[in-house]
């Protein structure tokens, strides 16, 4: 018995089975992104006063890079637009094109992962000390002679460590001060000062990972997560442009709803970015 | 919903999205008088424009696919 509306839409609603699958999906794709959203609301509202915003960082205020995220969004935007467009010239028979945008969105989707593997990076590497003062210091650290290096999980420090390897001093490329608003206050000279600090006047030191603040554990938790849905999008859609493409010949109008469903996973990966860049990077 | 209705949601969250990105851009610029932020607003304002144009060359175009 054969199934039936697999490619040809059922007459009373219009739709084909594979795009009530895939809205069904991406139904239960918002609640799962919507939960985490509220979580990061719930934790960022009921924070106690001075601690989100920090009063000594203004954090988490400035600590993402706006450049380049706005640059990620373009490039989603434009991945969106070039997959509506490889649709698009599916519907026109135009074959040659349609690889061609699609090529386009999958360079997008890679290149918007190796910028924010860069950003991870950053943040991984990139460190904040509590001084016994009351002052906080943010920036890249050298512990004996040497930077910590982000990929090592053993080179991250704290100060119960510095204690133990017996180092009494270590050097921060110190970040521009920033207002409450996260705006640097001089904006004269983008050069770090390095400062050396001494570990008896250190209350704490940790890099910006999720155990530093509760804005790393959300903002890590749902930028990895989005950014697998690209990663597995990205998958899919590489597929349709070459080895998935030999159905073009066989039974070109499935090809084509499979393209529509694609662009359609697609566009939602793309609008929680859009989402998420303004919550994450502005506010 | 089809890929053509979604795309003209998307692209309706985008220019929203960029003329926060303006408005944020500029009163950031007000507040520090960095040229950054003005530059930044102004180049908000014209992917504001931008997005405006593609979407109604978007919708001329595929004026004969259903929005279901």
């Amino acid at each position: 018995m054969e199934i039936p509306y697999t490619y040809k839409p059922r007459p009373d609603t219009g739709l084909y089975n594979a795009k009530v699958g895939i809205w069904l999906f991406l139904a239960s794709e918002i609640m799962l992104f919507g939960a985490l959203f509220s979580a990061y609301i719930l934790l960022r509202v009921s924070a106690p006063a001075g601690f989100w915003p920090d009063l000594a960082l203004a954090w988490p205020r400035g600590l993402l890079n706006i450049p380049i995220g706005t640059f990620n969004t373009a490039v989603l935007i434009t991945s969106s637009v070039t997959v509506v467009l490889a649709w698009a010239a599916l519907k026109m028979n135009n074959f040659a094109r349609f690889r061609v945008y699609m090529v386009i969105t999958v360079v997008c989707a890679f290149a918007f992962l190796g910028i924010k593997s860069f950003e991870y990076n950053d943040k991984f590497s990139h460190y904040v000390v509590r001084l016994k003062d009351g002052k906080a210091v943010t920036g890249h650290i050298e512990v004996d002679g040497k930077h910590p290096r982000f990929w090592n999980f053993n080179d991250q420090w704290d100060v119960a460590k510095l204690a133990d390897k017996k180092i009494t001093q270590i050097k921060v490329e110190v970040d521009p001060e920033r207002d409450i608003h996260g705006h640097v206050k001089s904006h004269g000279s983008h050069a770090h000062e390095v400062r050396e600090i001494a570990v008896a006047d250190i209350v704490s030191l940790g890099s910006y990972t999720p155990a530093t603040h509760p804005f790393f554990a959300v903002y890590f938790l749902i930028t990895a997560l989005h950014g697998l849905h690209v990663l597995g999008g990205a998958l899919v859609l590489a597929y349709f442009a070459f080895p998935g493409a030999k159905m073009w010949k066989s039974n070109p109008e499935q090809f084509i709803n499979r393209i529509e469903v694609g662009g359609l996973f697609w566009h939602f990966v793309d609008l929680v970015w859009i989402f998420l860049f303004p919550v994450v990077y502005l506010l | 919903m089809s890929l053509k209705a979604f795309h003209i949601v998307f692209v309706a969250a985008s220019v929203i999205l960029m003329a926060f990105l303006c408005g944020w851009s500029f009163l950031s610029y007000q507040e520090t008088r960095s040229t950054e932020y003005l530059v930044w607003s102004l180049c908000a304002a014209g992917s504001v424009v931008a997005l405006v144009a593609y979407g109604r060359f978007f919708l001329r175009k595929l004026r004969n696919i259903s929005f279901l």
